[in-house]
């Protein structure tokens, strides 16, 4: 058994949004819906995979929890959280709070 | 350079109109993702990491002033302020909306940009020689050449749904600064008996298994050019593989079915192919070359610049490094750097590229051109404009003084902006310039060429760089393999891997403790990095990176 979050990009802005419990694509992965069961994680992916003109290439990542809060397995996924190295922009520049971790 | 006739522009305005309404439909969910991604990529629109990415090509990587003027307008308006300049003499930007790329490309539009054909399975932006119509080596400036293949490749029927991508370079210089053996086709211009033709090479590339163009005509007179390409492109198109991604460039064919019975096939089509051509493309070509004429040049004197290099140290390191010659008296070849220590390599801001816009105007002939290393350049500068040029670009933070050397790096963009990256380049380049601009070794160091790459895809050419870095995901961890010894000239030569990788924090030393050791390895303060790999061979390059981190790791 994993911990999932379904990421996927914005169909306007291309940046990386996650599935929230609501049903709504939400831009803190603090706020995704954390699926446990892995049938359930896919099943979610195949209905979020098909709002594709909300959210363009779903997929599910496997997410460390602390204290409830998902966090990031893959350097990729922790880039996408973050933004570029070279400069300070993206989600580090959009949401300050998040450099604090 | 080459003006848009009404053709161009018409066809430009109704394909960005196309694209408008394409782009419309997918807002409005009339489109899917899948039925809109092949329409974005035919127009250069990816989606990565962070954002959407809109690519822009710089055919054969010229410029005017207007036309970088426009894409620092772009920058300011619909993005961060800054570009990306590529290895392919594009340039990129990292954070359109999708929403804003209709209005982008139609700005572009009006200075005769566009952003067809930088993706998807086409014939992409020709690439040539970035001193081309200028260098003192060259028989003649292949532009107007490259202009007529860009012509007859966009939106060429036959050539639109390829089995994969398709990369043609051109130099008109036996000196080859275009890297054309690392091309789908290279072309290079020869001379015999007087007349000026094509040494063609096919089949080389890099990416996940890379080759080395094979020459397939080691003369083709020049007017036999674009019935020979298509018939290549041909070919290729019949016989290529579609049933594997990574099997479909045409150097794997060329590997597959051999050099000789590619060049038999390709003669034969030629030869069907020929007849139709009838000669137009060389009436083509001739009103195009007629737009490539030189600039005038102006005679003068050079003794300001002489004497600036007398007085000012700064000035001299500048013209030591960033000059090249000039085929007209009095003038040089100016590169201006963007590989300034510790910035990311290819990135201009849009301040920048106004003022690189201002000084061609002021002091270049109004032409620019963009390098595949990721520089700008001023191809037709006076010699005694120098030092007002240098005083300016040093205002602009433009002036670093080490064009070739170790911390000229190429990088592609790597995990920080690109989706197929397995790791970063970008902070790896930053921190090799760092480092070698603190230990003061980089004048010392000499010609280098480091070239790092995100991915196997190998857009930072590290195959052929004579330090190749490449950055790779080893069980969730950015892993980078040094390969050394390549070469991209004329001579191009695929570099060899030294051994294990090493990780993120590791790389960077020991990059260092290889230009330590060439410093003790060559012969004479003079023997580039190169030859001395050439004369000792990898063993003791080897033995730099690896037993002395075991050494430092028993201590
Ligand atoms: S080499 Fe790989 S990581 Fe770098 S730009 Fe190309 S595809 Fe992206």
């Amino acid at each position: 058994m994993k911990n999932q979050v379904i990421t996927a990009n914005a169909l306007i802005e291309g940046d990386v949004v996650y599935l929230a419990p609501s049903g709504q694509w939400v831009r803190h992965l603090s706020d995704a819906q954390v699926f446990t069961d892995d049938a359930e994680a896919d099943a979610a992916l195949h209905v979020a995979a098909a709002r594709s003109n909300e959210a363009v290439g779903a997929y599910l990542i496997t997410v460390t929890l602390q204290d409830g809060i998902p966090g990031p397995t893959h350097f990729r996924e922790a880039f996408r959280l973050r933004g570029p190295s070279n400069r300070f922009h993206g989600k580090q520049a959009e949401h300050v709070d998040l450099n604090d971790v | 350079m080459y003006d848009y006739n009404a053709f161009d522009r018409a066809f430009l305005k109704e394909r960005n109109s196309q694209f408008r309404a394409q782009v419309a439909r997918r807002i409005s969910g009339e489109l899917t993702e899948d039925e809109f991604k092949p329409l974005r990529l035919m127009n250069g629109v990816y989606l990565q990491l962070h954002a959407y990415m809109l690519r822009v090509a710089i055919p054969y990587g010229t410029l005017n002033s207007a036309q970088m003027r426009k894409l620092a307008e772009l920058a300011t308006r619909w993005d961060k302020g800054y570009g990306h300049f590529t290895t392919r003499q594009n340039i990129q930007y990292n954070w359109p909306k999708l929403s804003d790329i209709p209005d982008m490309l139609d700005s572009l539009g009006e200075v005769g940009l566009h952003a067809i054909q930088t993706s998807g399975n086409t014939i992409r932006n020709v690439t040539a020689d970035h001193f081309a119509g200028a260098a003192a080596d060259e028989l003649a400036d292949p532009r107007p050449v490259a202009e007529l293949i860009r012509q007859w490749s966009t939106d060429h029927p036959e050539f639109q749904f390829m089995p994969r991508k398709f990369k043609i370079a051109i130099t008109g210089s036996p000196n080859d600064r275009a890297v054309t053996r690392a091309h789908d086709i290279g072309l290079r211009m020869v001379e015999r008996d007087g007349e000026t033709g094509f040494e063609v090479l096919v089949g080389g590339g890099l990416g996940r298994t890379p080759m080395i163009g094979k020459v397939i005509e080691e003369f083709l007179p020049r007017a036999d050019l674009l019935p020979y390409l298509e018939a290549i492109v041909s070919v290729w198109n019949q016989i290529g593989r579609r049933d594997n991604k990574y099997k479909a460039r045409i150097k794997i064919t060329v590997h597959e079915h051999g050099i000789d019975e590619i060049r038999r096939l390709v003669r034969a089509r030629f030869a069907a192919l020929r007849g139709e051509f009838s000669g137009i493309d060389q009436q083509l070509l001739a009103e195009i070359e007629a737009q490539f004429a030189p600039p005038a040049f102006r005679q003068a004197g050079t003794d300001g610049y002489e004497a600036a290099r007398k007085a000012d140290p700064l000035f001299r390191s500048w013209s030591d490094t960033n000059l090249t010659p000039h085929r007209a008296e009095g003038y040089a070849i100016v590169s201006v750097s963007l590989k300034k220590h510790g910035a990311t390599p290819g990135d201009a801001s849009a301040a920048q590229m106004r003022v690189l816009a201002d000084l061609a105007e002021r002091y270049g002939h109004d032409e620019l051109r963009i390098s595949h290393e990721q520089n700008v350049i001023l191809p037709h500068v006076h010699k005694s404009d120098l030092p007002a040029l240098f005083a300016a670009l040093r205002e602009a933070d433009l002036a670093t003084a080490n064009i070739g050397l170790a911390s000229d790096i190429i990088a592609c963009p790597g995990m920080d902006y690109c989706a197929l990256a397995t790791a970063r380049s970008i902070p790896i380049a930053q921190q090799i310039a760092q480092r070698v601009d603190a230990l003061k070794i980089e004048h010392d160091l000499g010609a280098l060429k480091i070239k790092i790459s995100g991915c196997i895809n190998a857009c930072g050419h590290h195959h052929v760089g004579h330090i190749g870095i490449l950055g790779l995901d080893r069980a969730g961890v950015e892993n980078y393999q040094i390969t050394l010894g390549g070469d991209h000239t004329e001579t191009a030569a695929l570099g060899t891997r030294t051994g294990p990788g090493f990780s993120y924090d590791e790389i960077v030393p020991a990059i260092e403790r290889l230009m330590l050791a060439y410093l003790g390895l060559r012969l004479t303060d003079d023997e580039p990095f190169a030859e001395t790999y050439r004369r000792v061979g990898l063993g003791p390059f080897k033995a730099a990176l690896y037993e002395e981190a075991q050494a430092y790791a028993a201590e």
